[in-house]
């Protein structure tokens, strides 16, 4: 293994945990557009506060898919093709999540609101649990042949484990977005999304002990690495708590910043566990390692050089953006 | 052609060939759009002319609609690499990510984060700065636009790359050859004149029909001109780009041009171009042509003598080089009767599209109403909305289909690339339900243009609220007076 394929290995986790972080609220705000927002006037606020910013955070999964592919094009290629169907319904959930926030605002008709409402919401769960569901089965490890072909069965896929990995990310980007939420509005808006976040954060820590769990039965993370696994997870429960007191304390910044690091943790608990793999293949001898899956060292050093000359000038104006859209919007008065 | 029929290849080329003729529909609309309305910006910061501000937004919105669908084609086009090229991607994924992850960085990010800026910040910034956001967008669409046909050229015309002996894959030798691909540099002016060409004529052949209805005419009016004028441009850059990338073919490519021009035997001294022909594929001969002379010639090699190799001759040669690697059994025929059409079609079409853009200047001239008067050339404008799509198609199925057998040229056929473990029944629903979604999405994107249209430039609503109940009036939701803190 060469450093500069541990610093690719290392940057592909950078640019899933800025998914992950952004997305993840992105997504939480969009579940709630049905699920929170009680009327259109409710709606187009929760939907207002991503309105600039939803698709920037959607290119951080474009960044990441081609990193992917730059980097460790047998990675790619397998997961890509092994997750054929998983993948296919992330697409369809992200088409209409996608299209619904500018389609939403120009339809004449209830019903057809409704429609690209229900698309935004429904979308967002979707992409939520498929990809907790996709990463999480992908650590159990998959049926994997010696030139790196996936070929799963129903359960490969869909099992308890990964279907709690599935709710747990979905809960974690609902109540992520909920934060989101409470930093960026006035009013009832703000106020009711505190009081749902009071009653989910409970939810979640339970989720969150069922799934460490099923990690433990299902995984080999605490055989192979028990100390950083612990250290982890011991981690993301302490970042649950403090965006809990948060909520309660009405912190909003805490808590948001918090709800978005224990996303994150997930993706440092996964990347974690891989190591020096990037696939995980039930015959392990057919595990894809670091040191195979990469592209050349020639093609990882041109991409360290574009990486690093070009991702901080991004940061500047994607921050920028934000901080331009900084403040809190009023809450409709209600209805 | 598509005729492998239901099998794991048939299936995948389809499905690559349905997502990405999709995706370029919008693709070339959104990049020259982009353009489009940052030029219309721009003059109403150069003229302080409000009428250029509504012309901004009302077009502006019309990109808005393209982008959005855009960017959600967009992402299929780049996972399906992984989920239906597998094999492809091992092997080209020393050079074909690299392009790809600089788009995303350098060009995506750019382009998200400004039309964010630039959608809801129209009262907070100076016109100025305002204006600079949506160039910003502009440029960045055209950066992915460099990017992906590196990416794309590479296939074409492989540079800068060696074989690794113990894998057999492509590993790149040189980046700077990469980007410096002579394929590339003729690819991409000629993708981007047509990208203004798509956008102009989209933003006429509508003014068009709204003058027809006697609507909003100075509006319409002025759209008009700076439609036609970036139009002009595009269609004669358009024409010139061509004849390059038609030149470069000649020695780089010589099956895809011999089947662009109908040709299976060598053509003889006189140049003969054909204006129609009809093929027997199987036999490999012209059963019909109409010819004029010497056309080929000047399109080739720009002079009157000269002869251009037909399939056969080429075949003959493909074999010779390639049968040591890739066995006798190979068919370097392609899809003759697409390429010819296709070609033709580009090629009428980057003639009339100057042409009209001249004549409609001409009659859209300051003073005169000539324009109003010359209904007929109003409904032809109207009706060549659609022709930029089907000719932005055309000339990817001649690139694409002349590549045949070759998904790399001369390294990788197409055969080889597909995933090992797609399955006919999942292709088969995966097509399906994206061939649904297309046709949903397409006709949303009619019904809201056609809406917008209808709507006129007045009822422009920039900043995502639903319209109704609202009583006609919305605050600004990023404007100043919003964010009162209690
Ligand atoms: C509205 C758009 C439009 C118009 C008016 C034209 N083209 Fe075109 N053409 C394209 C849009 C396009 C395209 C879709 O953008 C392609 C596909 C790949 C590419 O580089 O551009 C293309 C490809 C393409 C190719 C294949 C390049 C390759 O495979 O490497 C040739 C030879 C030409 N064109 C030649 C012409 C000529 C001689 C034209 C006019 C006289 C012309 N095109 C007008
Ligand atoms: C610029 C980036 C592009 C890349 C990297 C690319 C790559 C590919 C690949 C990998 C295939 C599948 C293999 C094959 O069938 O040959 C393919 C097929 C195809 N592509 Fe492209 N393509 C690009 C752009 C486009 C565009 C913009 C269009 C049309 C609008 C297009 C039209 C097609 C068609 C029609 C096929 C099917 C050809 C066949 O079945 O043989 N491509 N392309
Ligand atoms: C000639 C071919 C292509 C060109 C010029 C092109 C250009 C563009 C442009 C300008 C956009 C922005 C959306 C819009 O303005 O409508 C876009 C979106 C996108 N394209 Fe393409 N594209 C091409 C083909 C492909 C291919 C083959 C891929 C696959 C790798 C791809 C991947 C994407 C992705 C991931 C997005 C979404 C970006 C976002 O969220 O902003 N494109 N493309």
């Amino acid at each position: 293994m060469t450093s500069a394929q541990i610093l690719w290995f290392l940057l592909i986790g950078v640019l899933f945990s800025g998914f992950f972080f952004l997305e993840g609220f992105d997504f939480g705000i969009g579940m709630a557009v049905r699920f929170f927002g009680r009327n259109t006037a409710e709606r187009d606020t929760i939907i207002q506060t991503i309105g600039p910013h939803w698709d920037g955070n959607e290119v951080w999964l474009i960044t990441a898919g081609g990193a992917m592919f730059a980097s460790f094009p047998m990675w790619y290629a397998s997961l890509f093709s092994g997750y054929y169907l998983v993948l296919f319904l992330i697409l369809v959930a992200l088409i209409f999540r996608g299209v619904s926030f500018e389609f939403r605002a120009n339809m004449k008709t209830e019903t057809w609101r409704n429609f690209w409402e229900w698309a935004a919401t429904i979308g967002s769960f979707c992409a939520a649990f498929l990809f907790g569901m996709m990463f999480t089965s992908m650590i159990e490890g998959v049926p994997m042949d010696a030139e790196g072909n996936i070929f799963g069965s129903f359960t490969t896929y869909v099992n308890w484990f990964s279907l709690v990995g599935g709710v747990a990310v979905t809960l974690m980007c609902l109540i992520h977005g909920l934060n989101f939420l409470q930093l960026k509005t006035l009013g009832t808006l703000r106020d009711r999304a505190q009081a749902w976040n009071k009653l989910l954060y409970p939810v979640l820590i339970v989720g969150e002990v069922l799934f460490v769990v099923l990690l433990y039965i299902s995984t080999d993370f605490f055989a192979k690495k028990p100390a950083s696994t612990w250290s982890i997870l011991i981690v993301l429960v302490l970042l649950t708590l403090i965006a809990w007191w948060g909520v309660l304390k009405a912190h909003n910044w805490t808590a948001f910043i918090a709800s978005g690091l224990s996303l994150i943790s997930i993706v440092v608990l996964i990347f974690n566990g891989l190591f020096p793999r990037v696939m995980i293949a039930t015959n392990s001898a057919h595990s894809i390692l670091i040191k195979d899956a990469s592209s050349s060292p020639y093609t990882l050093h041109i991409m360290t050089i574009v990486a690093f000359s070009i991702l901080p000038i991004v940061l500047v104006y994607f921050i920028w953006s934000y901080w331009v859209f900084y403040k809190r919007l009023k809450s409709p008065k209600a209805a | 052609m598509l005729n492998a029929g239901l099998t794991v290849l048939g299936l995948s080329r389809f499905q690559f060939a349905m997502t990405t003729v999709f995706h370029f529909f919008f693709v070339p609309f959104s990049i020259g759009l982009a353009f489009v309305v940052a030029v219309m910006e721009t003059m109403y910061v150069a003229k302080k002319d409000e009428t250029y501000k509504k012309m901004a937004q009302f077009w502006g919105k019309m990109f808005l609609y393209s982008f959005a669908v855009g960017v959600v084609t967009g992402i299929i086009q780049e996972f399906q690499f992984g989920m239906n090229w597998s094999e492809y991607s091992r092997f080209m994924g020393d050079i074909f990510g690299a392009p790809l992850a600089i788009e995303a960085l350098a060009a995506f990010f750019l382009e998200s984060t400004f039309i964010g800026l630039w959608m809801f910040t129209w009262e907070r910034f100076k016109p100025r700065i305002h204006a600079l956001f949506i160039w910003l967008v502009a440029i960045g669409s055209s950066l992915s636009a460099v990017w992906i046909l590196a990416a794309n050229s590479f296939m074409q015309n492989p540079v800068g790359f060696a074989i690794n002996k113990s894998t057999g894959r492509v590993v790149m030798t040189s980046f700077s050859a990469v980007v410096k691909n002579p394929q590339l540099w003729l690819e991409l002016p000629h993708v981007l004149m047509g990208a203004g060409i798509t956008a102009s004529f989209v933003v006429a052949g509508c003014s068009a029909w709204r003058l027809l209805k006697k609507d909003h005419v100075s509006f319409y009016r002025k759209s008009l001109n700076v439609a036609l004028v970036i139009g002009l441009i595009a269609s004669l850059g358009s024409v010139a780009s061509g004849d390059f990338q038609t030149r470069y073919l000649i020695k780089e490519q010589p099956m895809k041009f011999a089947a662009m021009e109908g040709l299976y035997k060598d053509s003889t001294n006189k140049g003969e171009w054909a204006i129609y022909s009809s093929f027997n594929t199987k036999q490999h001969k012209t059963t019909s042509s109409l010819d004029v002379p010497y056309v080929l010639n000047i399109l080739s090699y720009h002079k009157f003598s000269g002869t251009v190799k037909g399939q056969n001759t080429v075949n003959k040669e493909l074999h010779a080089t390639y049968d040591k690697k890739f066995g006798k059994n190979m068919n370097y025929y392609v899809p003759t009767k697409t390429l010819f059409w296709s070609f033709r079609l580009m090629a009428v079409a980057g003639g009339l599209f100057a042409l009209v853009a001249i004549v409609g200047l001409f009659f859209n001239r300051k003073k005169s109403q000539t324009i109003m008067k010359q209904r007929w050339f109003l409904y032809i404008m109207g009706l060549m909305i659609w022709l930029p799509f089907l000719v932005n198609t055309a000339g990817w199925f001649i690139t694409e289909f002349g590549r045949y057998p070759w998904v790399v040229y001369g390294l990788l056929t197409i055969a080889d690339a597909v995933s090992p473990t797609s399955t006919v029944g999942s292709l088969l629903f995966t097509n399906i339900v994206y061939f649904l979604l297309f046709a949903g999405l397409g006709l949303v994107m009619i019904v809201l243009s056609h809406r917008a249209l209808k709507a006129g430039p007045d009822a422009v609503q920039m900043n995502g609220y639903s319209s109704e109940d609202t009583e006609g009036k919305v605050e600004d939701p990023y404007g100043t007076e919003a964010f009162n803190h209690d």
